[in-house]
């Protein structure tokens, strides 16, 4: 797979390490959280076959972790973002 | 002396005369020859047994679709199994053995299973084989593997090189047939960069193996002036004997180049072979058509080949099968072999048209309406069987046969990725069809135009599409382009022993037996029967199987459907998979600041992970490793000693932010964490369970520097950046690993601060109460020499690390060696530093297994409750916290002598022996010199008031006789009050 990275361009994803799900970016607040919460936070985990918000670390690159939003079927990719900007413009 | 099969033209160099041998016997071939056309040449047909039945095999085909003529290349280190004769190159000196065979081709004594072939069909070994289950690994297996086996390997490294390589280019054209040339001369002329691969060593596919004309010239002499056009174009690159083996994910595609396969040896700096990785913005996939059997009784004997392979033999190689060839074909172009053996001087015994229409000929017989229904030959064929349209029969004197069936588009890469073909009612085979790779076109008989105009055509039209030409289309070269039509016939009523897979002998027999048994699906009937699970991936054999399927249950071909193909194109060499990374390496190996200097005391090595580190340091005299890891740990305690920890985990972390972003991270507290102080840390994960541990030094109220363990280093740093991206984007925080950037000692022992003063420089005190346990900083050494300096221990002994850039590691430890002298200052390896760590209790590796946590390891306390940090939610799960939960305890050997075995498990002193009354288990074990007998780390249930308790230690894996009484102990054998660490 090729991921377009949004500072250096197109990058093979060899050079990069996967996350998991971009919804791990979404952590519990731990003030007010519930069991269930963290529970749902540590362990569950959908499996969609189409589109998939995913973190992928640019491990052999600039270490950014970027979100990538790609099709499990197809392995298109229609989206990357850097996870360091998006989480702080939100 | 011209061999005897050897004819007139051909596109081979008979001024150069090469030899070669087959099962020991020497013949003789030219440049440009396979060891296929060059056995023919020489009237050889036997090339090869079959896989089960172990009958006579020759060539069926002349490409890299062979199922039969599979032979043993090279011999010594070089030996090569599984090679097909029909694409190997011919070079002077080649030798060539069959394979599957004893003790002889011609005489073969396992070709007994033929006889019982009755027994031997589908699902034989499934039916067979099943009871008792010990004896497949015994008996059944290696008895099988000895009669139905392929070539052998030659148990030796192989001494070749091969490389990966990375290509870039606008537009891949997957062959070099007339689809792909006519491609690449429209995309070459456009200027875009154009890769051309094509899998055999001369480009321009059938156009080498036909008679046509293109342009007025010769269809091989038009390939050949195209080659040359290509060639000399900057922005085409022509790579022959490469085979584009898997379609990948973006425009990816995989390539397999044979550098030096045609050669004895790879010359001089040059690779055997070459994986390429092709980064293509278009593909054009020109990959041509094979053509297809007929089945009948015996249709597998040698010299009964595909017509097409016939035509190819004579026409290309100037090489026939026999002096007296007959054709079987269902369309016209088995008339083609028939007209192309009469112009080059060989006997048409006749040709057998299915057709009652078939047209006619003056030159020879066409029985029209016929069929062979059996064949006859020993070793070869000698006699075909007819059925003629008016229901007698006849017999026909021949040595070869070539059949034709039609002709099936080679989807091959149309389905890599979720291609399904579709069925073309008009020529009655599969084309592509379904999603294809993104970004590929298919032209030319792949695509189902099966004319050579129609190639010339598909294949111009498609480059420009696929480049988004503008214009007027190039005129295209004249060609003929005669109308295809395919009428399926697929195999000869009433025939039983007829050959589908001839690679695998799957027989239309087995196929009706599987669909008697109730296998229904096509996936089912293939992993039943094994049709089309052989090396040629069913290239020749699946059609016909489906067919015969969607017969026998009622349906069309379209409803059974087909089964799929998957990378890799053609059978690929794990060697050129693996490229450089051969043996050391296999991964980068990593060498500590001290390694050349360990390497002059002689010490003994050992990988962890990408790292080589010193394990111990034998001096003259000890003969076993115990004597040198004893001395080093007795030596430490006593006097001072030196280890190499450089491989531990060095990370800095900066930041205004910085002393909060650790707070998060670690489940103990860090904001409070004085400058000038080092803290041990454990991390956990979002689940509660242990991550890694370390510690982290405060050398200014923003700037840390943060220890790992080596094994999680890689991993730790991804965690914090995690943390600090995903999690805590708005602190100032930045994070950097220095592992490499700082060789790190401890120094260790008692006379441990005796010695770092005599490299300290002047001004810098490193007094118990200028510089106490815990304290870091940074200080000069050795005259201005920046250094790090922190009073941690691990072996429980006072006890210091000192950090310098890694260049000056070699030169710190040499001073310390040095200046240690009157010390008697030792260095100690991984063994010892292990011993050490057991001794104090100190949790390593072994102990944070990723099952653990922080209450497991005697840490509960230390999660701070006053505060958020990762996992300390979920570490307060009930399941996490019960009552006899497991604790970290110390265990020692009743007897003395006994020995402690890690990973064995803990039982109560009396009761059963058994999973369910396990009490705990055992994750470290040492001699500790300082106790004088075994020690253990391990996690007993309840374990913190079980102390003194006895235990029986069994490890009913490595020996179901043995069990160890142990004493429940606190885990630190050594200094349990710290009074040392403080000293």
């Amino acid at each position: 797979m090729i991921i377009n990275h949004p500072l250096l361009g197109p990058r093979d994803s060899a050079e990069f390490v996967y996350l998991g799900t971009a919804d791990l970016m979404n952590r519990p607040d731990p003030d007010t959280a519930t069991p269930e919460d963290w529970h749902d936070y540590a362990y569950l985990r959908d499996n969609p076959a189409g589109t998939h918000r995913e973190l992928w670390f640019h491990d052999g690159g600039d270490r950014s972790i970027l979100i990538v939003t790609r099709d499990t079927i197809t392995h298109e990719i229609s989206a990357v973002e850097l996870a360091l900007k998006t989480r702080a413009e939100a | 002396m011209t061999p005897k099969n050897r004819l007139d033209g051909g596109q081979i160099d008979r001024n150069t005369t090469l030899s070669f041998s087959f099962d020991g016997k020497q013949y003789t071939g030219h440049p440009g020859d396979t060891l296929a056309s060059a056995l023919l040449a020489n009237n050889v047909r036997l090339m090869g047994r079959s896989f089960k039945y172990h009958r006579p095999r020759g060539p069926m085909t002349a490409g890299s679709e062979e199922p039969n003529a599979i032979v043993e290349l090279r011999s010594g280190a070089r030996q090569e199994p599984n090679t097909r004769a029909t694409t190997a190159e011919l070079f002077d000196g080649l030798a060539a053995r069959s394979q599957n065979r004893w003790p002889s081709l011609k005489f073969d004594v396992m070709s007994i299973n033929d006889r019982f072939s009755n027994f031997l069909t589908a699902g034989f070994y499934y039916k067979t084989f099943m009871w008792p289950a010990a004896f497949w690994e015994k008996l059944y297996e290696p008895i099988i593997r000895k009669a139905a086996g392929l070539g052998s390997l030659s148990m030796q490294a192989d001494p070749d090189d091969y490389d990966k390589g990375f290509r870039h280019c606008d537009l891949l054209i997957v062959g070099a047939g007339p689809a792909g040339l006519s491609a690449a001369l429209t995309a070459g002329r456009s200027g875009r960069q154009v890769i051309v691969a094509d899998e055999d060593f001369r480009m321009g596919g059938r156009l080498n193996a036909e008679t046509f004309e293109v342009a007025d010239m010769a269809g091989a002499d038009w390939a050949a002036q195209a080659v040359a056009e290509l060639s000399a174009m900057p922005n085409v690159r022509l790579m022959p004997r490469t085979t584009v083996i898997g379609a990948f994910d973006h425009g990816i595609y995989g390539a397999v180049e044979r550098i030096s396969d045609h050669l004895p040896t790879p010359p001089t700096g040059k690779p055997r072979q070459i994986l390429w990785r092709i980064y293509s913005g278009q593909t054009l996939l020109c990959a041509g058509a094979t053509e297809r059997p007929i089945a009948f009784n015996n249709n597998d004997r040698p010299g009964i080949m595909l017509a097409a392979s016939v035509r190819a033999y004579v026409n290309r190689w100037a090489a026939t099968p026999a002096q007296r060839v007959a054709i079987f074909t269902n369309n016209d172009d088995g008339h083609r072999t028939a007209r192309d053996l009469h112009a080059k001087g060989v006997k048409v015994a006749a040709v057998i048209d299915t057709r009652a229409d078939a047209p006619g000929a003056i030159d020879y017989e066409v029985l029209s309406g016929a069929q062979v229904v059996d064949t006859k030959g020993r070793l070869g064929v000698t006699f075909v069987e007819l059925k003629l349209a008016d229901g007698n029969s006849r017999t026909i004197e021949c040595g070869a046969l070539g059949v034709s069936g039609g002709w099936n588009p080679n989807v091959h890469l149309t389905c890599h990725q979720r291609g399904r073909p579709q069925w073309n009612g008009a020529l009655a085979a599969f084309v592509p069809g379904g999603t294809l790779p993104p970004g590929m076109i298919v032209a030319g008989a792949a695509n189902g135009a099966f004319s050579t105009h129609g190639a010339l055509k598909s294949g111009a039209d498609a480059a420009r599409k696929a480049l988004g030409l503008e214009g007027r289309a190039p005129e295209l070269p004249q060609a003929e382009d005669a109308p295809v039509t395919q009428t399926p016939f697929w195999y000869v009523e009433g025939c039983s022993r007829a050959w589908l897979d001839q690679q695998n002998d799957v027989t239309v027999k087995d196929v009706k037996l599987s669909h008697q048994e109730g296998f229904r699906s096509v996936e089912h009937l293939k992993r039943y029967t094994t049709l089309g699970m052989a090396t040629d991936q069913g290239k020749t054999s699946n059609m016909g199987g489906l067919a015969i399927m969607a017969e026998l249950a009622g349906k069309a071909i379209p409803e059974v459907g087909t089964t799929v193909f998957r990378p890799p194109y053609t059978p690929t060499a794990i060697g050129v998979l693996a490229g450089r990374m051969r043996g050391t390496e296999f991964h980068p190996t990593r060498l500590t600041p001290s390694h050349y200097w360990a390497q002059e005391r002689g010490a003994v090595f050992v990988e962890v992970g990408n790292w080589l580190r010193a394990q111990w340091f034998p001096l003259p005299g000890e003969t076993h490793w115990r004597q040198s890891v004893d001395r080093e740990v007795m030596a430490t305690r006593a006097s001072v000693g030196v280890c190499d920890c450089t491989t531990l985990g060095k990370i800095d972390v900066q930041g205004v932010d910085a002393a909060a972003f650790l707070n998060k991270l670690y489940c103990n507290g860090f904001a409070k964490l004085a400058v000038g102080k080092t803290r041990y840390g454990l991390m956990l994960r979002e689940d509660g369970i242990a991550m890694d541990d370390g510690t982290a030094a405060r050398l200014a109220e923003d700037h840390f520097v943060v220890t790992t363990t080596t094994a999680n280093a890689g991993k730790v740093y991804q965690h914090m950046e995690f943390v600090r991206q995903c999690l805590m984007p708005d602190a100032d925080v930045q994070l950097i690993s220095t592992t490499e950037a700082w060789a790190q000692f401890a120094v260790a022992g008692p006379n441990s601060r005796r010695l770092l003063q005599k490299i300290v420089d002047p001004d810098v005190d490193i007094s118990n109460d200028a510089f106490p346990f815990m304290a870091c900083g940074n200080i000069t050494v050795c005259g201005g020499l920046r250094a790090r300096l922190f009073r941690i221990s691990f072996s429980g002994e006072l006890a210091f690390e000192i950090a310098v850039p890694a260049r000056y590691g070699d030169a710190l430890m040499r001073r310390l060696m040095a200046e240690g002298e009157e010390f008697d200052v030792t260095p100690y390896g991984t063994e010892a530093l292990s011993v050490m760590r057991i001794e104090k209790g100190h949790a390593a590796g072994n102990e944070l297994n990723g099952t653990t946590t922080a209450l497991n390891l005697g840490m509960g306390r230390m999660v701070s409750r006053s505060k958020d940090s990762i996992g300390s939610k979920l570490s307060e799960r009930p399941g996490l916290n019960e009552d006899d939960a497991l604790m970290q305890v110390g265990l020692r050997p009743v007897s003395r002598d006994d020995k402690i075995t890690a990973g064995g498990i803990l039982m109560r002193a009396d009761g059963p022996v058994d999973a369910a009354h396990s009490q705990g288990y055992v994750t470290s074990a040492a001699f500790s010199p300082t106790l004088g007998s075994m020690i253990g780390l391990g996690f007993l249930k309840d374990g913190g008031v079980r102390t003194g308790e006895t235990l029986r230690l069994v490890s009913p894996l490595t020996d179901l006789t043995v069990e160890v009484e142990v004493e429940v102990v606190s885990p630190h054998f050594v200094d349990p009050e710290g009074e040392r660490l403080r000293a």
